[in-house]
């Protein structure tokens, strides 16, 4: 499982990157990814919004998340 | 080609008219976001963009494909830059054209709106002595 984080989530998280090898506990859904996330980084908080896309598209809280998914930390956009 | 969807390094904003014209079309309505100097009084030496570029282009065909549906368009642009840019450069650009000018209006507005609201892209106001990710915090 690979989870990217983009603008503020990079740096809370310090990488851009975070790879999970497949012997490690993962986070079964979208939920379980930001708590564990909340748990680990607590600034993540503190932003107004924290929305997950799974497969470049934004996922639901209940989404259930599978190894080969390419998952993505979306801290507020602000484009434009 | 009906959409273009794009994120570059540079914009230039002399294109867009060609890429918009269409024989059905009697208006187009294009609108340029630039960088301002001035953030709350406080001067601003650069904008920062970086983006998730397949999500990116996949929402902005999404909004330029609702666009289309709504307001019966013949062209869409979406491009939006990433990298650095200086005061006074184009960071995004988005036009419609339409039959009638009203339709191209509204979706010009509805264009950049939606674009702020979903598009995952990312920009870091960079002043003297700091560096601050817009809106990321409430």
């Amino acid at each position: 499982m690979n989870v990217l984080f983009f603008g503020i989530a990079k740096d809370i998280v310090g990488s851009s990157e975070i790879l999970f090898s497949d012997e490690e506990a993962k986070p079964a859904t979208v939920a379980a990814l930001k708590k564990d996330l909340i748990k680990n980084y607590p600034e993540f908080l503190k932003l107004k919004t924290l929305a997950v896309a799974v497969n470049s598209e934004y996922a639901n809280d209940d989404v259930t998340l599978s190894g080969n998914d390419e998952i993505a930390i979306i801290p507020p956009v602000s484009g434009g | 080609m009906k959409i273009v969807v794009e994120i570059v390094d540079v914009i230039d904003t002399a294109k867009v008219y060609t890429e918009l014209n269409h024989v059905e079309s009697g208006g187009i309505c294009v609108f340029v976001g630039t960088v301002r100097e001035f953030t709350n009084q406080e001067q601003v030496i650069a904008l920062e963009f970086e983006t998730y570029r397949d999500m990116a282009l996949k929402e902005m065909e999404k909004i330029a494909d609702t666009a289309i549906e709504k307001w019966n368009l013949n062209k869409v642009v979406l491009r939006h830059a990433v990298g650095e840019k200086g005061v006074a450069e184009p960071v995004v650009i988005v036009g419609a054209s339409s039959a009638h000018r009203d339709a191209c209006f509204e979706a010009c507005r509805f264009l950049i709106d939606t674009l702020k609201e979903t598009v995952p892209i990312w920009k870091k106001e960079k002043f003297k002595n700091k560096s601050v990710w817009v809106s990321a915090h409430p």
